[in-house]
């Protein structure tokens, strides 16, 4: 491989992390969640191609069919159908408590980061592969170097899924079989009848729903 | 090439990114999309390490089963998020308080 291929191969990587990173950045942080679910669009066509650089062929394909066609375009459907109440308006009650508790989970996250990155290297698992790279001829620091040609093709995939993996992916029909059946159940709601008796127990159903203020709820 | 090192580095930090968002914010929507940044961290760290040792497709087909319970996850996460809208008129996670009490 020559240095112009190396180079190429690092600059995507880079510029596919860092577009992956802005969209998650973008997605955390949007007022409207319509631009979060285009930050989101965006991370999942950036990370679909980290995963052809990883030799993920197929599932870069399955990561856009069902993430960008499905996930995403679901995600939209709820936003629009909710219409403007998908962006409530900004108060600051519980702020203190959130920011403390986020900081503390980003500083852990960053923590447990650089003690992985840290120890990577003298990992068994990634020494002996990085041994067996270096005995094909390949250097020891070019970890992800050599694999079979086959290697995460739908050729290959498709071996597995359907002999090792078989039972996990009927069983994955089944999942989304319930899945699908659940979501019908949940979203369609109660029954008039039973709405109305529900409304009748709990006083606080009674109140024009549009209308309620966060104060009116100690 | 990239060493691993790299990708589990930017794995961890979209993990971080998506678990602050799930933490920080309240939109229920913007909640989803989070937890949808902390699995795609995670099939990234599993497709990197798959890529080490590339003898077996383990780690691919683990993603693999991940996306599909994803997007299981996904339509169940948003039909409550209808209903909750439907009770409350809110998307608010911090207003879904009907068992509080």
């Amino acid at each position: 491989m020559n240095p112009t291929e190396l180079a190429l191969g690092q600059a995507y990587f880079y510029v596919c992390g860092a577009f992956a990173l802005a969209g998650a950045l973008f997605t955390v942080t949007a007022k409207n969640p319509i631009r979060g679910a285009m930050g989101l669009l965006l991370m999942i066509l950036a990370i679909a191609g980290l995963f052809l650089a990883l030799h993920a062929q197929f599932l870069a394909a399955i990561q856009l069919i069902v993430y960008a066609g499905a996930i995403v375009v679901l995600f939209l459907f709820v936003i629009m159908l909710l219409g403007p109440s998908a962006t409530p308006p900004h108060d600051h009650r519980g702020r203190i408590p959130r920011t403390v508790g986020g900081a503390l989970f980003g500083a852990g996250g960053l923590l447990a980061m650089w003690l992985v990155v840290k120890a990577a290297p003298t990992h068994p698992m990634i020494a002996q592969a990085a041994g067996a790279a270096a005995a094909k001829g390949a250097e020891a620091s070019k970890l992800l170097a050599g694999a079979p040609a086959d290697f995460g093709s739908v050729d290959a995939f498709g071996r597995i899924i359907f002999t090792q993996a078989l039972v996990p992916f009927e069983l994955s029909s089944a999942l989304l079989m319930v899945a699908i059946v659940g979501a019908v159940a949940v979203a369609r709601g109660r029954s008039k009848s039973l709405a109305e008796e529900a409304r009748e127990e709990t006083p606080v159903a009674q109140a024009p729903a549009r209308e309620m203020k966060p104060e009116a709820y100690p | 090439m990239i060493p691993v090192e790299h990708y589990i580095a930017l794995s961890a930090i979209l993990f971080t990114i998506g678990g602050v968002g799930f933490l920080v914010r309240r939109n229920v929507l913007v909640t989803l999309m989070s937890i949808e940044i902390m699995l795609n961290a995670v099939n990234v760290a599993l497709v990197a390490f798959n890529r080490v040792r590339s003898d077996s497709h383990t780690g691919q087909v683990f993603a693999f089963f991940l996306i599909a319970a994803e997007a299981a996850e996904v339509a169940v996460g948003l039909a409550i998020v209808l209903s909750l809208f439907r009770v409350r008129r809110t998307v608010r996670s911090d207003e879904a308080d009907l068992l509080k009490n």
